[in-house]
């Protein structure tokens, strides 16, 4: 079974792309979940202010996904451009 | 240099004994360690009550340290097992033993130190209640064990059922496939039914008068914490009993492996986030029991979105299961199918982590403020969506490489 050299690396560029989506996606889950739980909180210490808290926590998440697009943006050009 | 095949199995027996006591030690030193410096600091607070906390801690870090008895059993069972004669496939099997018997012990372990430690603390807050502390935390515990034991029917199944009839390739992978599913998926649920077990054992003491309503809460948060363990379970057993006879080899060894990995990595962010959830209604129940209603739907609405992840983990894995593959020996075939179950895997940790912190908190406000359940369950929900987004991105990628490719 002999292995090409355009099989391994097209293997390895697979590999990759699961291995960047899936780890990449550890961080933003746990951070944004982190920030919806501390909105959650804020609103419920100033039910008023709900509209501007859930504004702040989307942009704070919004930032926080950044990371994970990434991932995502490596993972596809893995799969689908190299 | 040709080994006969009891040689390998032999070494694969000893590998699995290494890896169900190494990593079986790890979560039950750790959860016990976590008691004693609980109880340490519970007994600087309460000197006179030494003796309660002492015993406490004592029997509460007896209950953490079955884990690690279960998978010092199973590494004994590895070491001394006569592997004269068997088939290699029973390498596999061993190796898959060891995993799944120690991997899970780290949770179970891990999760019976935090009502051990709660209980110490409880007793130094109010010494009256110390037979309903001591009642909870073994209720609690023994929770907290039960993906431990599911490791070790899934590990004992591996050691002792006959798998000659399943051909070597892809049944090796199948057998590793399972003992990974359970032991990993395990580590999520064990942790988090021992944190609701520690904060309902806390609550019970502040508030003794509400034990029956904040127990119910605790078992109802960690029975839904069990949940990502039992999918384990139920991808090891098909991965076990199917019979690979008819599959080609080539690349379905890849798919069965893949499919362990996808639900037993999932699982882990669920166990642990459903874990904070349930932790925070049980507190929540104790400071203000009459808010028992909306502490308990939002939890449950919390920890079902929390689950969604494992839910794709375990898609992904009936897709590789049961998606009959092309005889191939390419190589970008069976990587495609192992990374997959990789992407999906690791990709299920992070929201059902941070989704069961976010309904954590929506349930600790709620507990001071039962008129506000409306508001904050739908910023909790929209605020675990857009963590939810990494874990489909995970699940599309995930597809991709199935179909795609």
């Amino acid at each position: 079974m002999a292995i090409e050299g355009a099989d391994l690396v097209r293997a390895a560029a697979l590999l990759g792309a699961g291995i960047s989506m899936g780890l990449g996606a550890i961080g933003p889950g746990v951070g944004e979940g982190f920030a919806a739980g501390k909105a959650c909180e804020a609103i419920g210490k100033n039910p008023k202010e709900a509209g501007l808290l859930t504004r702040t926590m989307l942009v704070g998440q919004a930032v926080s996904e950044s990371t994970g697009i990434y991932s995502l943006v490596v993972a596809l050009l893995l799969i689908f451009v190299v | 240099m040709e080994f006969s095949d009891a040689i390998w199995v032999q070494a694969a027996a000893f590998l699995g004994a290494a890896f169900s006591v190494g990593f079986g030690a790890i979560g039950a030193a750790l959860g016990e360690g976590y008691a004693a410096g609980r109880a340490g600091r519970a007994i600087s607070k309460s000197p006179e009550l030494s003796g309660p906390i002492l015993k406490n801690m004592l029997i509460g870090q007896a209950v953490a340290e079955s884990a690690g008895i279960f998978a010092l059993v199973i590494a004994m069972l590895l070491v001394f097992i006569d592997t004269d004669g068997r088939p290699l496939i029973d390498a596999f099997a061993y190796l898959g033993a060891g995993l799944s018997m120690g991997l899970s012990a780290i949770g179970s372990g891990l999760g019976s130190g935090f009502p051990a430690a709660e209980a110490c603390q409880g007793i130094a807050d109010n010494p009256p209640t110390q037979a309903a502390i001591s009642t909870n935390m073994l209720i609690g515990s023994a929770i907290s064990q039960t993906p431990a034991i599911f490791g070790m029917v899934v590990a004992f199944m591996l050691m002792f059922v006959d798998f000659t009839s399943q051909p070597l390739w892809p049944a090796w992978a199948a057998l590793l496939g399972a003992g990974l599913s359970m032991g990993l998926a395990a580590i999520g649920s064990g942790v988090g039914s021992g944190i609701p077990a520690g904060s309902s054992t806390l609550g019970m003491a502040r508030q003794p008068s509400a034990a029956t309503a904040i127990r119910t809460n605790m078992l109802i948060g960690s029975a839904v914490s069990q949940t990502p363990a039992i999918f384990g379970m139920v991808v090891a057993f098909m991965l076990l009993f199917i019979d690979w006879s008819n599959v080609p080899p080539w690349p379905t060894w890849a798919a069965l492996l893949g499919a362990g990995l996808s639900t037993g990595l999932s699982a882990i962010g669920p166990g642990i986030g459903n874990g904070l959830t349930a932790g925070e209604a049980a507190e929540g129940v104790a400071r203000q029991p009459e808010a028992q209603g909306p502490i308990t739907t939002t939890m449950l609405i919390g920890q079902t979105v929390a689950q969604s992840t494992v839910i794709y983990g375990f898609l992904v894995s009936l897709i590789l299961l049961f998606i009959q593959q092309e005889p191939s020996h390419a190589m970008t075939e069976w990587v495609a199918l192992l990374s997959a179950g990789i992407c999906m895997g690791f990709g299920g940790i992070g929201p059902g982590i941070g989704e069961g912190i976010a309904a954590a908190y929506a349930v600790r406000r709620i507990a001071r403020d039962m008129s506000q359940n409306v508001l904050l369950t739908r910023v909790m929900l929209v605020g675990q969506a857009v963590s939810e987004s990494t874990g489909i991105y995970s699940l599309i990628v995930s597809l991709l490489l199935l179909f795609v490719i």
